[in-house]
C-alpha cells in the first residue's frame, strides 16, 4: 500500500491485509488467537524461559483496578516501536515490561510465514518506585521506546516511565564456553587436586538465547513527568522531555545531563503551557522540535544558544473564534509531533485532528485532517468521563505520503496526503479473521444510518487506539489496543 | 466568547466536575499530572467566566428596570445631551455595576457552594446566591463603574455598620432550589470601595479601565490567564478570613495541587491586579468553603 496502490485499494474497499494477532500475556493463562500458529512462541518461548523467567506478580496498591474484561491493567500496552530497518518491534506496557517482537527470515519451506514477528525477548524493564521525599509513587508504565539504530549484532533501544530512562542492550548468544578446568559443567567448583590435566575452554553451540541487559541507567533529571524521549541523529545524544524541560544527554554519561529548554515561569501560578512531546530532526542533529499544551510548536537549533528557550520558528494556528468552547484549551493541546522521514514537514495530532506543517511556514498548517470531528458535538460526556484527555499519537508511512492515527471504538484512520483519500479500519478480533482483508468502516453522524455503519452513540470509547507504529520501509503496521497488538501487513502470500 | 449551545452540561456542572477532577488527582498513582490539571484549571475557568456573565446578566436586567424607572423620569425634565443626565445615566448603570459584581460574587459564591455538597451543611445557609438567568451584560456597564467617583455615594447608601450589611439580595440555595432573602454585606462593601479605588487610581485611557474593571469582576484570567486561576486557590489560602476556615492541612494540600507555594503571591502582582485582588478575595469565599470540603 505505497502511495499508488492506496486509491485503489480505497476504492475497492478492501485493503488487502494479513492479520497477524497477538494477545497480551495475561498472568495466568496463556492467551489465545484463532489461527495463528506462531502465537504459542508469545506465551511459552523456550529461548525466552531460559533467559528471562515470567516475573512473579507484583504488588498493586489498592487503587489499581482490574477491569472487567479478562486482562489486566499491567498489560495494557503503553507504547510500540519499529526500530530502524523493520525487523524489530517493541511494545511497552503499563506494568513496565518491554515485549520485543522479530521478524522471520522468509524460507522457502514456510513461504505463508514470511515476514510474521514472533516474539523475541521480554524483559521487566522498569519497576514501581517510590519518592520518599514527596510521598510520590513511580509509575512503571513505559510511557516511550526509542530504538539506536544497528551499529553491532546487538539491538539497544531506550526506555522510559515517568523518571527514569534506560538503555537496554539486546543480544544473542547461541554458544557457550565449555572445559574450564577449575570449575565444571555445573558451575561447581572443582577440587583442585583432582585436576590432572590442562585443557582449553572451547565455545560450543548453545540453543539461542536472547538476553537483555541494562546498560546505563539516567536518572534524577526529571521532576514533572517523562512525556518522550528521542535519539539524535548523531547517535550520540538523546533528549528527555517532561512537562517543563527538556534534557539533552550523552549516552555514555548518566551522571550529567544538560537542560537545553526550560518553560517553568518563576512563579508556577503564571503557567499557562506545559511541553507535550518533543523530538529530533532526523536529519539536522542540531535541530528539534517540541509541542505544547498550546497547539503550538517550537523548533529550536541548540547552535544558537545553550539554553534553547528562545525558539527560531513558531508554528501555531490562530483559534478559530466561532468554535469557541469550554473545551477549547483542552482539544487543541498537542498530543504528539513527529517530523516527516524526509525532514521537510512536521506532523502533530491535537484531540479531535491531524496537521501537517511545512516547516517553512509557520502562521499555519499545510494539511489538516479531521480524525473524528463527530466527537465535537460530545465533548462535554468526553470530559466527565475523561476521555478528552486521552493522547493520540501519530505516524508517517516511510514514504510520508500516508499517515495514521488512532481513534475510539478500535478505530485506526489513515489518510493519503496525495490523492486525500482517507479511510477507517478497525482493530478487532471479531470483525477480523487471520488473513482476512481488513474492511473500511464508517461512523453514521446523523440521520440514517446504513447497514454497515456505526452511530456515534454507539461507540465504545474505553476501546481506544492511542499507539501505532508503521515499519520504515514497508506497509507493515502495528496498532496497540488496550491489550492487544495487532499486526498488519499489505502483502498477501 | 465561548459557546456554550454545543454544551449539555451548564456552567456549574462543569465547575463541580472539574473540582472533582482536581480532587482524585491528589490521589492518583504516579502523582499530580501537571498537564491534566492545567488542562482542567481551563475549563474551570471558562465555566466560571461564562457562570459569571450569567449572574451579571440577572443581576443587570433585575437591577435595570427600576432603575430605567428612575431615569426616565429624571431625564424627562433634562436636555439629553446635559452632562448632569449623563452623569446620573453612569450613576445608575455604576450602582447596577455595583449591584451585578455583588450579585455575580454572590452567585459565584453560591455556586461554588452548590458544586460541592459536601459543604453545604455548613455554608449553604450563610452564602447569598442568586438566580440563574442567561443575558449578555453590555460592555459599557463595565466601564462606567470605574470612572466615576459616584459609587462612593451609593456606599452610603447603605446602612453603615460594621459589618456592612446592605441591601438584602434574593438567595437560591442550588442545593435544595428553595429561595429566601438575605442580607448581603461583606462582599458588597468591599466591591464598592474597590470600585471607588479602580475609579481614583486608574490610569487615563478608557479603554485600560474597562479591562481593569473586566478584570475585577469576571476576567481576571484573562489578564494573566491562567495565572489568576491558580492565583485565586492560594488567596483563599492565605487572605480569606472566614472563621470556619482554619483547616491548615487542606491549604497545604491545596498547594500541592498546584504544585507552588504562595510566598510573595500578592507582592508581585501589578498594580492591575492588586485593585483586583479585594474584590477577588471577596469572591474567593465559596471556593475556600468548598476546596475545604475536601
Amino acid at each position: 500500500m505505497d502511495g499508488d496502490n492506496f486509491s485503489e485499494i480505497s476504492c475497492r474497499e478492501s485493503l488487502p491485509c494479513r492479520l497477524l494477532l497477538y494477545g497480551r500475556r495475561k498472568r495466568d493463562s496463556p492467551t489465545t488467537s484463532a489461527g495463528i500458529s506462531s502465537h504459542s512462541s508469545l506465551a511459552r518461548s523456550p529461548r525466552e524461559e531460559a533467559t528471562n523467567p515470567q516475573l512473579p506478580y507484583l504488588f498493586r496498591p489498592p487503587s489499581t483496578i482490574l477491569s472487567s474484561t479478562c486482562h489486566t491493567e499491567a498489560d495494557i500496552i503503553s507504547t510500540v516501536e519499529f526500530n530502524s530497518s523493520g525487523e524489530l518491534l517493541a511494545t511497552g506496557d503499563k506494568g513496565g515490561r518491554v515485549v520485543v517482537f522479530q521478524r522471520e527470515q522468509e524460507s522457502k519451506s514456510q513461504p505463508q510465514r514470511r515476514g510474521e514477528y514472533n516474539v523475541y525477548s521480554t524483559f521487566q524493564s522498569h519497576e514501581p518506585e517510590f519518592d520518599y521525599l514527596k510521598s510520590l509513587e513511580i509509575e512503571e508504565k513505559i510511557n516511550k521506546i526509542k530504538w539506536l539504530p544497528q551499529q553491532n549484532a546487538a539491538y539497544f533501544l531506550l526506555s522510559t516511565n515517568d523518571k527514569t530512562v534506560k538503555l537496554w542492550k539486546i543480544s544473542e548468544r547461541d554458544k557457550r564456553p565449555e572445559g574450564y578446568n577449575l570449575k565444571d559443567e555445573d558451575g561447581r567448583i572443582r577440587n583442585p587436586s583432582t585436576i590432572t590435566s590442562l585443557r582449553v575452554p572451547v565455545l560450543q553451540p548453545m540453543d539461542l538465547m536472547v538476553e537483555a541487559t541494562a546498560r546505563r541507567v539516567f536518572s534524577n533529571a526529571h521532576t514533572y513527568h517523562i512525556n518522550s524521549i528521542s535519539v539524535n541523529s548523531d547517535l550520540q545524544t538523546f533528549i528527555s522531555t517532561d512537562d517543563l524541560r527538556v534534557n539533552l544527554w550523552n549516552l555514555e554519561i548518566t551522571d550529567r545531563s544538560f537542560n537545553i529548554v526550560d518553560i517553568k515561569p518563576a512563579n508556577m501560578e503564571e503557567l499557562t503551557e506545559v511541553i507535550t512531546s518533543a523530538e529530533f530532526h532526523p536529519q539536522q542533529c542540531h535541530t528539534f522540535a517540541y509541542s505544547s499544551s498550546k497547539g503550538s510548536i517550537r523548533l529550536c537549533d541548540m547552535r544558537q544558544a545553550a539554553l534553547c528557550d528562545k525558539h527560531c520558528k513558531y508554528f501555531e494556528e490562530p483559534e478559530d473564534p466561532s468554535t469557541r468552547s469550554f473545551f477549547s484549551e483542552i482539544i487543541s493541546s498537542i498530543s504528539d509531533v513527529k517530523f516527516s522521514h524526509n525532514g521537510r514537514y512536521l506532523m502533530t495530532r491535537d484531540y479531535l485532528t491531524v496537521k501537517v506543517w511545512d516547516l517553512q511556514m509557520e502562521n499555519k498548517p499545510l494539511e489538516t485532517y479531521q480524525v473524528h470531528d463527530y466527537l465535537r458535538g460530545k465533548l462535554c460526556s468526553l470530559y466527565e468521563n475523561d476521555c478528552i484527555f486521552d493522547k493520540f499519537e501519530c505516524v508517517w508511512n516511510g514514504s510520508d505520503s500516508v499517515i495514521m492515527t488512532g481513534s475510539y471504538n478500535n478505530f485506526f484512520r489513515m489518510f493519503d496526503r496525495n490523492t486525500k483519500r482517507d479511510v477507517t479500519l478497525e482493530a478487532s478480533r471479531e470483525n477480523s479473521k487471520p488473513r482476512a482483508i481488513l474492511k473500511p468502516r464508517k461512523v453514521c453522524v446523523g440521520g440514517k444510518r446504513r447497514k454497515d455503519e456505526i452511530s456515534v452513540d454507539s461507540l465504545d470509547f474505553s476501546k481506544k487506539i492511542l499507539h501505532t507504529t508503521w515499519h520504515p520501509h514497508e506497509n507493515i503496521i502495528a496498532v496497540a489496543a488496550t491489550n492487544n497488538l495487532y499486526i498488519f501487513q499489505d502483502k498477501v502470500n | 466568547m465561548i459557546n456554550t449551545m454545543e454544551c449539555a452540561v451548564d456552567a456549574q456542572s462543569l465547575i463541580s466536575i472539574s473540582l472533582m477532577k482536581i480532587h482524585n488527582s491528589r490521589t492518583q498513582r504516579g502523582g499530580i499530572k501537571l498537564h491534566k490539571n492545567l488542562l482542567v484549571s481551563y475549563v474551570l475557568r471558562n465555566a466560571r467566566q461564562v457562570y459569571i456573565k450569567e449572574k451579571y446578566a440577572e443581576i443587570y436586567r433585575m437591577q435595570q428596570y427600576e432603575e430605567v424607572m428612575t431615569v426616565c423620569n429624571e431625564i424627562q425634565e433634562l436636555n439629553p445631551l446635559d452632562l448632569d443626565a449623563e452623569d446620573a445615566d453612569d450613576e445608575e448603570q455604576a450602582r447596577a455595576a455595583c449591584c451585578g459584581e455583588e450579585a455575580s460574587l454572590c452567585g459565584s459564591a453560591c455556586h461554588r457552594d452548590a458544586a460541592q455538597p459536601a459543604a453545604h451543611a455548613r455554608t449553604a445557609s450563610a452564602l447569598p446566591g442568586c438566580e440563574e438567568d442567561c443575558k449578555e451584560p453590555e460592555p459599557s456597564y463595565y466601564r462606567s463603574c470605574c470612572m466615576e467617583a459616584s459609587p462612593v455615594s451609593h456606599c452610603d447608601q447603605f446602612p453603615a455598620n460594621s459589618s456592612a450589611h446592605c441591601n438584602k439580595t434574593t438567595v437560591l440555595d442550588l442545593d435544595t432550589h428553595v429561595v429566601t432573602t438575605v442580607e448581603n454585606g461583606y462582599l458588597h462593601q468591599d466591591c464598592c470601595c474597590d470600585a471607588l479605588q479602580c475609579g481614583q487610581g486608574a490610569q487615563s485611557p478608557a479603554k485600560k479601565r474597562k479591562v481593569e474593571f473586566g478584570c475585577c469582576v469576571s476576567d481576571v484570567e484573562e489578564v494573566s490567564d491562567f495565572t489568576a486561576a491558580r492565583k485565586r486557590a492560594k488567596r483563599e489560602d492565605c487572605s480569606y478570613s472566614h472563621p470556619d476556615y482554619t483547616d491548615t492541612s487542606n491549604i497545604s494540600n491545596l498547594i500541592s495541587i498546584f504544585g507552588s507555594g504562595f510566598s510573595g503571591l500578592l507582592s508581585r502582582q501589578a498594580d492591575l491586579e492588586q485593585i483586583c485582588s479585594k474584590q477577588v478575595l471577596a469572591s474567593l469565599g465559596a471556593w475556600t468553603r468548598a476546596i475545604v470540603a475536601f
